[in-house]
């Protein structure tokens, strides 16, 4: 295991002062308050995994993005700023956010209106147990390895900043997150989500100002980048975004990124990953729940302009980034230089912009982001284990008190096994595309299935198995050939461009594959599909029936609310062209 | 978003056990304090942790709206109490 080269470097040790301490104390002490606060609300499973169905809109709108402001988020994106410059936007503006309106707007009605506790509970539903099986196993897993991925990064914090050895970060950091997760369940977990997201935005504007000032403003950074030479165009427009996809063809990139990037990856990850599904399900109406991830869409909209910019900053700011990337243009295979990659960006910043005071709220944010992370990813893994294998298929018909049980005990299996995953972590450079890879093999083809399952009422029980396993198996093949250097068309193993080629190829296997099996087989009658399928389900049912007098409000309709997020997406597009 | 007097599902309410509005106001408004202390305290000397000079107070440019950010959830908190339905005992 790689887990020695990564840090050991003293000049990223930060200096934090004692009141650096106090701050982070005090944030521990509510992360931990609130844990122990939301076990007093716990008393049937309904409250563990899905905090009883009572949040508000607002809360579980900003957990919905803070669950994935992690890792991938912070670590990932301002590496991909630091990297590739503007064209990381396209996470958000092409991929995110045009996928959480759909969410809201078309797939909403069904998760929240089927009342189903879980996306895997949906396909059993929809298509019956082998589905289910396939799609909750594989949801488990992955869980649990983005667990480590998440645990790794906060390990490396840890290890910066006190010095420990990267193993005793990884253990501390998961027996913290397990201490809240158990005792309060889903709330506990969505409370500490919306406490990081205003944690983070305190990390992550001054750092973004304050780096502005310093290289002076927007065109000063522009003047940095254009200095070095390296491929400069490509990093100050979105368009077309052949460094991040690694596509040399202009056209072809676009589309990589539309299509790739953009309908698969990102419909599939916030349409279809039940860790994010999972917040809406919390909502306590109809309404709350379809305006979840509205309501997180905004702030998701703006919240990259703190992420890649600071990125760029670094890269520009910090001599030892700057140092790398001019090395590894010499040098594209260059993994670091003296124990530096883009990965570090966050942390060098901090050490370069942040006075003492500053620092220590910067390094609460911080950890906050990685603990939601890996606590989302924990808090679904828990409840897909026990209802969507554990109940339907090992101990059946057991008292809810004997499942709640269960859902603690397996939660403090998901911490162990997420352990050994930060070990498999540490041997990648660049954690955004261990994730990219893991997304494209899990959720670009559940996509697929789900789309043909919402509104073709042909498709059946055979067709629903056979189409996400031949589709996640071909994303392996394609990034398994890509690894190998056999396929190099769509970019090299340091892009994205194979995860985005990857993601195509499983949503057009399933596609295919889900769609000749469906007209060989037998289709479910049409009374077993009301409520589950677009066409057999009366429109006044989507729209749900439990609405509050204030829900009718125009600047509640879910409608409105998305258009409005995409209509300033496009603006911010354009700005970035 | 709490609506004060709201009173639905069977009519029965409890104000939540705890707000998360007042803890997040509770925190940014020590987080506020402190750093905008540290801020003023500093007198001229804008040095980072690491030692350089970044010609901002950093300290007290994001020690000011922190305080700012807790007064509006407390704002927030006070004149929308949040009321919750009781759940049905046999919910799930």
């Amino acid at each position: 295991m790689a887990t020695t080269q990564v840090l050991a470097d003293a000049s990223l040790r930060l200096n934090a002062a004692p009141i650096d301490y106090v701050l982070i104390g005090v944030y521990f002490v509510l992360v931990l308050g609130i844990g122990a606060m939301a076990r007093r609300s716990v008393s049937s499973s309904l409250d563990f995994f899905l905090s009883g169905r009572s949040m508000p809109a607002w809360v579980t709108g900003l957990a919905f993005i803070s669950a994935n402001l992690g890792a991938v988020e912070i670590f990932g994106m301002t590496a991909n700023g630091a990297q590739f410059g503007v064209p990381t936007v396209h996470y958000y503006w092409i991929g995110a956010v045009p996928a959480m309106v759909f969410l809201g707007l078309v797939m909403m009605p069904f998760y929240y209106g089927s009342k189903v506790r879980s996306v895997p509970e949906f396909l059993l539903r929809r298509f019956g147990p082998a589905t289910h099986l396939v799609n909750g196993v594989s949801f488990a897993v992955a869980q649990v390895l983005i667990a480590g991925i998440n645990l790794y990064a906060l390990g490396t914090v840890v290890n910066l900043l006190l010095g420990w050895p990267l193993w005793v970060s990884i253990v501390v950091a998961a027996a913290i997150v397990l201490a809240y997760t158990t005792l309060g369940g889903l709330s506990a977990a969505i409370y500490n989500e919306v406490m990081q997201f205003f944690v983070i935005l305190a990390l992550l504007i001054p750092l973004t100002i304050v780096g502005l000032a310093k290289v002076g403003g927007w065109s000063g950074l522009m003047d940095k980048i254009n200095a070095t030479h390296l491929n400069p165009s490509a990093q100050l427009s979105s368009w077309p975004g052949t460094n991040i996809t690694g596509i040399n063809n202009p056209v072809l990139s676009v589309l990589g990124i539309v299509f790739g990037l953009g309908f698969v990856l990102s419909f599939g990850y916030w349409t279809t990953n039940f860790a994010e599904v999972q917040r809406a399900l919390s909502a306590k109406n109809m309404s709350a729940a379809r305006r979840t991830p509205l309501i997180g869409a905004f702030p998701k909209t703006f919240i990259v302009l703190v992420i890649f910019i600071p990125g760029m900053l670094a890269a520009v700011i910090s001599p030892e980034l700057a140092k790398f990337k001019a090395a590894q243009v010499a040098n594209p295979n260059l993994k670091s230089l003296d124990g530096i990659n883009y990965n570090n960006a966050t942390e060098l910043l901090m050490r370069d912009l942040l006075p003492n005071g500053m620092l220590g709220v910067a390094i609460a944010g911080l950890l906050a982001a990685f603990m939601a992370g890996m606590a989302a990813n924990i808090s679904s893994f828990n409840t897909v284990f026990t209802y969507d294998i554990w109940q339907p298929y090992i101990r059946k018909d057991r008292p809810d008190g004997y499942y709640l049980r269960i859902g603690r005990l397996v939660t403090v299996v998901g911490c162990v096994v997420a352990i050994a995953a930060a070990f498999i972590a540490s041997g990648y450079g660049n954690v955004m595309n261990y994730l990219q890879t893991l997304f494209s093999f899990f959720n670009a083809p559940l996509f697929a299935t789900f789309i043909l399952a919402l509104f073709w009422k042909r498709m059946t029980k055979a067709a629903g198995w056979s189409g996400l396993v031949s589709g996640t198996v071909s994303a392996v093949i394609v990034f398994a050939l890509a690894n190998a250097g056999v396929l190099t068309i769509f970019g090299s193993t340091d892009t994205q461009g194979p995860s985005f080629v990857g993601a195509m190829v499983a949503f057009v296997v399933d596609v295919v594959v889900s769609v000749v099996v469906s007209l060989a087989t037998e289709p479910k009658p049409d009374s077993e599909l009301r409520g589950l399928v677009w066409s057999l389900t009366p429109r006044g049912a989507l729209r749900g029936g439990d609405d509050e007098p204030g829900d009718r409000a125009w600047y509640r309709r879910p409608a409105v609310l998305g258009a409005t997020v995409l209509v300033i997406a496009l603006a911010l597009n354009i700005v970035f062209w | 978003m709490a609506d004060a007097n709201r009173t639905s599902g069977g009519g029965k309410s409890r104000v939540l056990l705890f707000d998360l509005r007042w803890i997040l106001a509770f925190l940014f408004g020590v987080y506020g304090i402190v750093v905008t202390l540290m801020g003023l305290l500093a007198n001229a000397k804008t040095y980072t942790a690491s030692g350089q000079d970044v010609h901002v107070n950093v300290n007290l440019w994001t020690g000011i709206p922190m305080l700012v950010l807790a007064a509006l959830f407390a704002l927030w908190a006070a004149l929308r109490p949040t009321f919750v339905p009781r759940s049905d005992d046999n919910a799930g």
